[in-house]
């Protein structure tokens, strides 16, 4: 017989303090910072009520990142950044310094290490993004190689500040839109209903659940091959995908009906007017691994569009408000389609009731 | 050294360009583990087919419930064995990161260094949750991984029908835009749930967010079920040396264009300063020596726009708190909602405020668990049985600030009229009589 083994009961300490790895001249200056201005791209100025500086230098990552990759990271956090930095909430990774003099020096070591300094100001900054592939039971499409090639396209104006006001991007390998809303987003749309493996339902699927997760009751049971199972009233169905993840059998990805869509206009910050939601302007763009070029086209050609025509301090939103949806399908050369008008509960809100119309 | 490299045509494909490559990460990650050699082959796999291969599964730790997620491959040959079996399995560990995401390069080597002991060698520095994501443990390892994770002063975070891991702003650590202590109340909040965090038991999941100005950085608005939001009362701060400054380095049609015309309410104005207006709720601070900006405070709706503009120069009040939303999520299952206004102003500064506020997440969680339907998020609970019901369970009084505009149809029963206006009268007259109690 065996020796029952001794199990390790967790230690459930919650959250951290964060006292403890902040770089001391933040931790000094806790709550008490009077401004900051922006020396450069990539580089953030913040000086205290006391008169302390300290300079901020901002890195892009790839966010999975080998450990290799954060060892060199620390490497040059501990060469240049007192052995402190923080990462911000679209992965990028800032190294805080208590002089002037050493930011040039980091930054020249972070661009020969591959690591792109900017992300700062009215830049593009790094993409929100999910799994995808590489880790998620239920992708349409990846995330981290439709991020790395477009932020290769995008570094130009991830190392500047030359857009009218911040950009933040980001991609989701479903609609259920891990990436969360940004001025321009990359989702999975799926075009067509999931392909029920019938020999599995009864076997996997906890029906009642999956019948009430469906957002059009679209789904009921149903004896297939004298097996329980479920069907779908495919005239019904809008194609989200809420049923495949309860139940893996509703197959609803699909190497070619599930495309991209592009939705663009979302902003959290309540800066001039109040957040918004992100509005689809754009889908049936295909799932084209391993570099997604006709989804790089479709977000530059909207990011050019924007940039040669927006004011300054306009976000994608406010920009879009001043010239209308007329003019931004007229500029960005995107098809205004039937499927762009909205037809989900509370749509009439989005409906012109006015006549202002731009000519 | 490990066992010989699969092709990887397609991903070869992302080590080119100058973003950095995850491809090249998981490819040196590959030269000692024969766990990435088949990851990669796998996800090579998967760039070809356009097709995922992963399955969820049971995994966890002992004492918890929740917090890792599990993953075994579905790619399976024609006997039903795994094609990659050295990546079989691939489960990640969420891990809860300290407020703000401050870390010292010691605890990140020594994150790294348990990583690379028992899992695969790949950290997402974060996960949308706000997780540190260790990804890729077999079955065997995740134990020993987190039991050295936890020794090292980390917890596991959120996972399915639980309170989920938390995300709070650089803050006051080094934003002189924060209106409160975001580490505090991200601490003092979360850590009185862990057990609704590692024991998942709620009708779904339950998110809070901190955002230390409205400028709201944790996009705490639009994917919080709590969103704790800072703002301020009084009037704005001015600083004449840094408006003078500002001022120095920009044109009178970048004042009028960028700030005076964006103002949300139009309350921000340029004057000459002969016609500057005072009164208690007015800021005003030159510019230059003939002109500058008055901005009536009663009319300010806290925006932020023209403070990120000419930071320093304009500043958020001293009378600091936070408004409180509830309801933000993304589309499953009735749609998008954002969050709403459910307190329009708390103080966050002591102890007591501290503790009012984890009581309001405690009591909206107890309702939450009480109420929601299965795989109902909490603005789907408040759409559905309306927020004057809410309210009224919470026993929260209403306020205007609640809504954009009052109703806009006549279906209501509105027999109880009267008693809600002597009760709201009952209690302004209470207000009043404590006011004269006290002076």
């Amino acid at each position: 017989m065996n020796a029952p083994v001794q199990m390790r009961r967790p230690k459930e300490t919650g959250v951290p303090d964060n006292k403890k790895y902040l770089h001391p001249l933040l931790l000094k200056n806790y709550g008490n910072w009077k401004y900051h201005d922006r020396p450069r791209p990539g580089v953030l100025h913040h000086v205290s009520h006391n008169g302390d500086e300290v300079w901020s230098v901002r890195a892009g990552t790839q966010r999975q990142m080998d450990v290799h990759t954060i060892r060199r990271l620390c490497d040059i956090a501990d060469k240049f950044a007192e052995g402190h930095v923080r990462f911000t909430i679209r992965s990028n990774i800032e190294f805080m310094v208590s002089s002037a003099k050493k930011v040039d020096p980091l930054i020249a070591e972070l661009e020969k290490g591959g690591f792109p300094v900017g992300g700062t100001g009215n830049s593009i900054s790094m993409i929100a993004h999910t799994q995808g592939w590489l880790h998620c039971d239920i992708p349409g499409t990846d995330a981290s190689g439709a991020v790395k090639a477009l932020m290769d396209e995008l570094i130009v104006e991830f190392r500047r500040e030359e857009m009218p006001n911040r950009v933040h991007l980001s991609t989701s390998c479903c609609e259920i839109n891990c990436g969360g809303q940004a001025d321009i987003a990359i989702v999975i749309q799926h075009t067509k209903p999931p392909v029920i493996n019938h020999d599995l339902v009864a076997n996997i699927c906890e029906r009642p659940t999956v019948v009430a997760r469906c957002p059009v009751a679209a789904i009921r049971p149903a004896m297939v091959n004298g097996k329980p199972s479920l069907e779908i009233d495919e005239s019904k169905c809008m194609c989200c995908g809420a049923c495949y993840p309860p139940c893996p059998p509703m197959q609803i990805n699909d190497p070619e009906y599930s495309k991209l869509a592009i939705w663009v206009g979302g902003k959290n910050a309540n800066a001039r007017g109040k957040p918004t939601f992100m509005k689809m302007v754009a889908s049936g763009l295909p799932n084209n691994p391993p570099r997604w070029p006709e989804v790089s086209e479709a977000v530059k050609n909207i990011l050019h569009v924007y940039k040669e025509d927006a004011r300054p301090w306009e976000r994608m939103a406010d920009w879009i408000e001043r010239i209308g949806w007329p003019r931004f399908f007229e500029k960005t050369g995107l098809p205004f389609t039937k499927y762009l008008i909205d037809d989900w509960r509370g749509s009439r809100a989005t409906l012109n009731a006015s006549t202002h119309i731009r000519f | 050294m490990a066992k010989k490299m699969h092709d990887t045509p397609n991903l070869d494909q992302l080590e080119t360009g100058p973003w950095p490559s995850f491809v090249t990460g998981l490819k040196a990650l590959a030269r000692d583990k024969d766990y990435v050699v088949d990851l990669l082959g796998q996800l090579e796999t998967s760039y070809r087919t356009k097709k995922g291969y992963w399955k969820g599964g049971t995994v966890g730790v002992f004492g918890y419930g929740g917090g890792v997620i599990p993953r075994f491959t579905e790619l399976k040959d024609e006997k039903g064995q795994p094609v990659y079996k050295d990546c079989a399995e691939f489960h990640t560990l969420r891990i809860m990161p300290p407020p703000g995401m401050h870390y010292d390069t010691k605890v990140l080597r020594d994150m790294c260094d348990i990583w690379e002991k028992h899992g695969s060698g790949l950290i997402a520095f974060h996960g949308q949750s706000g997780d540190i994501m260790f990804q890729g443990a077999t079955t065997e390892n995740v134990q020993k991984a987190f039991d050295e994770i936890n020794e090292l002063g980390f917890d596991m975070g959120g996972a399915g029908p639980a309170v989920r891991t938390s995300m709070s702003c650089v803050g006051a650590a080094r934003c002189e835009q924060s209106c409160y202590d975001e580490a505090k109340a991200h601490r003092a909040v979360l850590n009185t749930f862990l057990d609704d965090i590692h024991r998942p038991s709620l009708p779904y999941k339950f998110k809070f967010k901190f955002s230390g100005c409205p400028n709201d950085c944790m996009n705490s608005i639009q994917r919080s079920d709590m969103a704790v939001i800072g703002t301020w009362r009084d009037n704005i701060r001015t600083d004449e040396a840094l408006a003078k400054k500002w001022f120095a380095k920009h044109t009178m049609d970048q004042l009028v264009n960028d700030i005076v015309a964006r103002c949300p309410t139009k309350t921000f104005q340029l004057k000459q300063i002969k016609n500057v207006k005072s009164s208690p709720t007015i800021s005003s601070v030159a510019i230059n020596d003939t002109h500058a900006i008055e901005i009536d405070n009663r009319d300010c709706v806290r925006c932020m726009h023209c403070i990120n503009v000419m930071t320093g120069a304009l500043a958020p009040g001293k009378d600091k708190g936070a408004t409180i939303l509830m309801g933000g999520k993304r589309t499953l299952k009735i749609g998008d909602l954002m969050g709403t206004v459910i307190v329009p102003f708390m103080k966050l500064d002591t102890d007591e405020d501290m503790e009012k506020l984890v009581a309001l997440g405690q009591r909206t969680i107890d309702f939450f668990a009480e109420n929601a339907l299965e795989h109902e998020r909490t603005g789907e609970m408040i759409e559905r049985i309306g927020l004057a019901s809410f309210l009224e369970a919470m026993e929260i009084d209403v306020d205007v600030n609640m809504v954009s505009t009052p109703r806009t149809n006549p279906y209501v029963r509105t027999d109880g009229w009267d008693e809600e206006v002597a009760k709201i009268n009952a209690q302004k007259d209470a207000i009043q009589n404590n006011k004269q109690q006290v002076a």
